[in-house]
């Protein structure tokens, strides 16, 4: 009952935002509302009790790529350039691929359904040896680090060398730009 | 648990956090000025973190306050980059532009 609520609200909240978003003209606006866009999506994934994922949501969608937008309306210009072509086409195929991922939640289990697969394969497994093995009060951060460590410990290696990628590239921007000695 | 009284008021301060919410989107959607738009950014995300609070004194289980501190400083760090947007116009070269200007 309360749960039916808050996503009824939220997800209200939710669309109206995006349909903000969508007849915005000025690109600073739409930075922001894409921030708290994106914080309203973490508050929904809280109320699924997904709150990693929820944090995730709230650190890259209204902190990093906030700065990244801003950086990005700082070097180009702050006004949507009126497009030309017709919007008929698009709305067509966002219809057809909405309507196509609700027809493949369709004989989705329901949620938080005990027979389903996620609940019968591995998960109890887990559950029941995660204090006998790993001794660890949280079972997803025993699963990531010690079941799955050596797949975390890749993850990990391609965001390192990622940030990597991106500090080189960046900083050879710098570097050219001072090499220039002017303004931008 | 349903029923009983903090349960009452903890969906009392739901609802008025979503009545707020609802302001802060309004403030959000038409704010005349760009400033009107960082508060209410702002304020939302303080009203995420009041939510996340409120959510799980709700459901019974307030073990997720300190994420909601953390969603404090996720905040903190947007609203630094919206305001040192404002005051220089870029966010990383800020360096080299003063130092180009000398």
């Amino acid at each position: 009952m309360i749960d039916t609520f808050t996503n009824t609200v939220l997800f209200t909240m939710l669309v109206l935002t995006a349909l903000a978003i969508v007849r915005m003209e000025r690109l600073f606006a739409v930075v922001m509302l894409s921030s708290v866009f994106s914080l309203l999506s973490a508050l929904l994934f809280v109320t699924l009790d997904a709150v990693d994922v929820a944090f995730t949501e709230a650190a890259v969608g209204a902190g990093i790529s906030t700065v990244l937008m801003l950086g990005t309306i700082a070097l180009t210009k702050p006004a949507v350039k009126k497009s030309r072509h017709n919007a008929f086409v698009p709305l067509i195929v966002v219809c057809i691929t909405g309507a196509a991922l609700i027809y493949g939640t369709l004989d989705m289990p329901a949620f938080g359904s005990l027979d389903a697969p996620a609940q019968i394969h591995v998960g109890p497994d887990y559950l029941s040896r995660t204090p006998s093995d790993i001794d660890v009060p949280n079972v997803v951060t025993a699963i990531l680090g010690s079941y799955r460590g050596f797949d975390t410990l890749g993850e990990t290696a391609v965001v390192f060398t990622a940030g990597i990628g991106v500090l080189l590239l960046l900083s050879g921007l710098r570097r050219r730009r001072d090499d220039d000695g002017e303004d931008i | 648990m349903i029923g009983t009284m903090p349960h009452l008021v903890f969906l009392i301060a739901l609802i008025l956090l979503f009545i707020a919410m609802i302001l802060v989107l309004i403030r959000l959607y038409k704010g005349p000025t760009l400033y009107d738009r960082v508060l209410s950014t702002n304020s939302f995300g303080t009203h995420t973190v009041l939510f996340i609070g409120v959510l799980g004194f709700l459901s019974g289980r307030p073990d997720f306050l300190d994420i909601a501190l953390l969603y404090a400083l996720i905040n903190f760090v947007a609203t630094i980059a919206i305001l040192k947007f404002f005051r220089y116009r870029a966010i990383g070269d800020v360096l080299i532009k003063r130092e180009s200007k000398k």
